[in-house]
């Protein structure tokens, strides 16, 4: 009881204490927020004034005018629409397909024990920390060179500049990390409920899809959210392992875009802003699933 | 592949059984296998074995293969079986001739002391700054990790409005425009390295927040108290308490940070292609190999080269893994 009574009355003083520096923490923090913010700002702003306007008044001052037509020509100029397509018919699939694979593997990985658990878990892990450019040669060669892919995954009948081609690579280096948060996920769940399904008499594929999936929902909505930024912010597969300018998704497309738009910034801003806005819409909606991944992947269970 | 996974599930007691070596143990566990049907067996076979077979094909089936070319001369045309075999000309040639192959270590190096030693620890900071009760505190999370939404090659085209030379912000703020003295951030080799790596700060610092907050979130407040009560100062409490604790997280976001240095390619792509100051293992590899000429052998050696440096945080963080695993 005293001793409780000295803990508050010491937490109290120290309170006091701290007024000043709680106003510098607040000053600290607003700083770093408006440094932080002003970047996305700026380029809203940069894109929202004509590019005549900036011309007559300088880039730092009062608008003349503002409107949305960077956006628009940015949209059509770089052909957004099909660069979005592209992104949605490699994302969609390849997150249902990790999430579904990954949680298949988890399964089979922590709820069941044999010889080569952790060695798989291993293999997993680290394909995918490894960097994507040390694997990139060969990969290259592999899809460029391996003939026989039917019509219609591929028109070409190679990987090389495919949806599938992509979507493949996509889905194999994410499965590793979805791998890693599934099973330590999985293992938090009682052992009795794969056991007493089994005395049941279910089979182990519908104990996956009723049992097992279900109890996953948190952390299989934490991940779809986060595998859908990775694979939207997904670069270097892209603007690797698809040739077409026209068939690359939107984060990949950017690299032409820039070259393209590289005389207007008014306009570049735009364009980087309408590739940016999908993920940030994410973020603002799924913001707690964002960051759950995000904690999951780094925290045990 | 699968057909082996299959026979070895039968006889897998012994993983669960775990040291505790009883044989009623063992028992309890050969009976729960009975429970599985040949079915059964086969099926989680295949669940394991399709995408493992995948995951080898393409990634560690690549990373092998690259070793190997990076002793031939192979130029991609023909059979890689029929590329000459040149034994350590490639290293050789990557060490003492290749002009870029030092100044891109170089610059790995540099990113990643900056990212350890600047944007981490800012991370860290401002994550146990919002972990105490602080008004607003949702706000300043959000702000500090929007950029980690956004991806690298878009964050370098943003901090591009900030850079450019006459049409960018910094030099419109500070007056250097002018054809005679305006500063061209992402075209000096001398700048662009640092300008590249103030932007990745910017998506880098909100990576280390959040998974830092989710660490401190999960921390005992009893051992703050405790260390409050006994008279500890704040910066007490977090360094020889908070910290050591936190350990498991610390070692997370070392490794992270590292990785991230390594892989570190699209920004530096898309100001310049990786090039003019700002090479990078990264590029070097894709623009020897791919982009710009067909050196497949050559650009497979730099790739060993990054890839000997990624194993020592890949082998970091499985190590703590299996700690993990053992405990």
């Amino acid at each position: 009881m005293t001793a409780a009574t000295a803990a508050t009355t010491a937490v109290i003083a120290q309170r006091r204490r701290l007024r000043p520096r709680r106003i510098a923490l607040y000053a600290f923090l607003s700083a770093m927020a408006v440094v932080w913010l002003f970047p996305l700002v700026w380029g809203i702003y940069t894109a929202l004034r004509p590019f005549s306007d900036t011309q007559a008044r300088g880039y730092i001052s009062t608008p003349g005018t503002l409107n949305f037509d960077n956006f628009t020509d940015a949209w059509n100029g770089g052909e957004f629409s099909l660069h979005y397509l592209s992104t949605l018919i490699v994302a969609i699939p390849a997150v249902i397909l990790t999430l579904i694979i990954a949680s298949m593997v988890a399964f089979a990985v922590s709820r069941f024990s044999w010889r080569f658990n952790l060695v798989t878990l291993l293999v997993f892990t680290a394909g995918n920390l490894l960097p994507a450019q040390v694997i990139i040669v060969p990969l290259y060669k592999l899809y460029t060179a391996l003939h026989g892919i039917p019509p219609p995954l591929s028109d070409n009948d190679l990987l090389y500049n495919q949806y599938f081609g992509l979507i493949l690579i996509n889905v194999v280096f994410q499965t590793g990390f979805c791998v890693f948060v599934l099973s330590n996920y999985m293992k938090t769940l009682s052992k009795e409920l794969t056991e007493a399904a089994l005395m049941d008499g279910a089979s182990v594929l519908r104990i996956w899809a009723a049992v097992i999936m279900p109890l996953c929902r948190p952390a299989l909505a934490a991940l779809a959210t986060l595998e859908f930024t990775f694979i939207y912010n997904d670069f270097f597969w892209g603007l690797m392992l698809i040739k077409d300018g026209d068939r690359r998704p939107i984060t990949s497309a950017l690299n032409n875009l820039q070259g393209q738009f590289f005389t207007d910034t008014n306009l570049l801003a735009a364009g980087a802003l309408l590739a940016a806005i999908p993920t940030i819409l994410v973020f603002i909606a799924l913001q707690k699933h964002f960051v759950s991944g995000l904690s999951l992947g780094s925290t045990k269970g | 592949m699968a057909d082996r996974v299959t026979e070895k599930i039968a006889p897998a007691a012994a993983g669960n059984a775990g040291g505790t070596g009883a044989t009623a143990v063992t028992g309890r566990i050969r009976r729960r296998y009975s429970l599985l049907t040949r079915r059964d067996k086969a099926v989680l076979a295949l669940m394991v074995g399709i995408p493992l077979f995948f995951d080898i094909a393409l990634i560690w089936g690549p990373t092998v293969v690259s070793f190997f070319l990076s002793f031939t001369n192979w130029n991609g045309i023909g059979s890689p079986f029929d590329a000459k075999v040149i034994g350590l000309k490639n290293y050789e040639n990557l060490f003492t001739a290749y002009p870029f192959f030092w100044p891109a270590l170089q610059h790995n190096i540099i990113w990643l002391g900056w990212l350890m030693f600047i944007a981490t620890p800012l991370g860290m900071f401002l994550a146990v700054l919002l972990d105490r009760e602080i008004r607003g505190t949702r706000f300043y999370q959000t702000v500090f990790y929007l950029p980690v939404v956004l991806s690298l090659a878009v964050i370098g085209i943003i901090w591009k409005l900030q850079y450019a030379p006459e049409q960018g912000f910094i030099n419109n703020l500070i007056g250097r425009t002018a054809n005679d003295n305006l500063i061209d951030w992402y075209g000096n080799p001398d700048l662009n390295l640092w300008a590249a790596l103030i932007a990745t700060s910017w998506r880098h610092v909100g990576y280390i927040m959040v998974l830092y907050l989710a660490g401190l979130k999960a921390f005992d407040p009893a051992l703050r108290e405790a260390a409050k009560v006994d008279g500890a100062s704040e910066r007490q409490t977090f360094f020889r308490v908070v910290f050591p604790v936190m350990m498991p997280i610390n070692v997370v976001v070392v490794v992270i940070t590292t990785i991230e240095a390594l892989r570190a390619f699209d920004i530096a792509y898309i100001i310049n292609r990786g090039k003019n100051g700002l090479e990078l293992l990264s590029t070097l590899i894709t623009n020897n190999a791919i982009s710009e000429s067909n050196r497949l052998g050559f650009g497979s050696a730099i790739a060993v080269v990054l890839l000997v440096i990624s194993l020592v945080p890949i082998v970091a963080f499985l190590t703590r893994m299996l700690r993990g695993e053992q405990a």
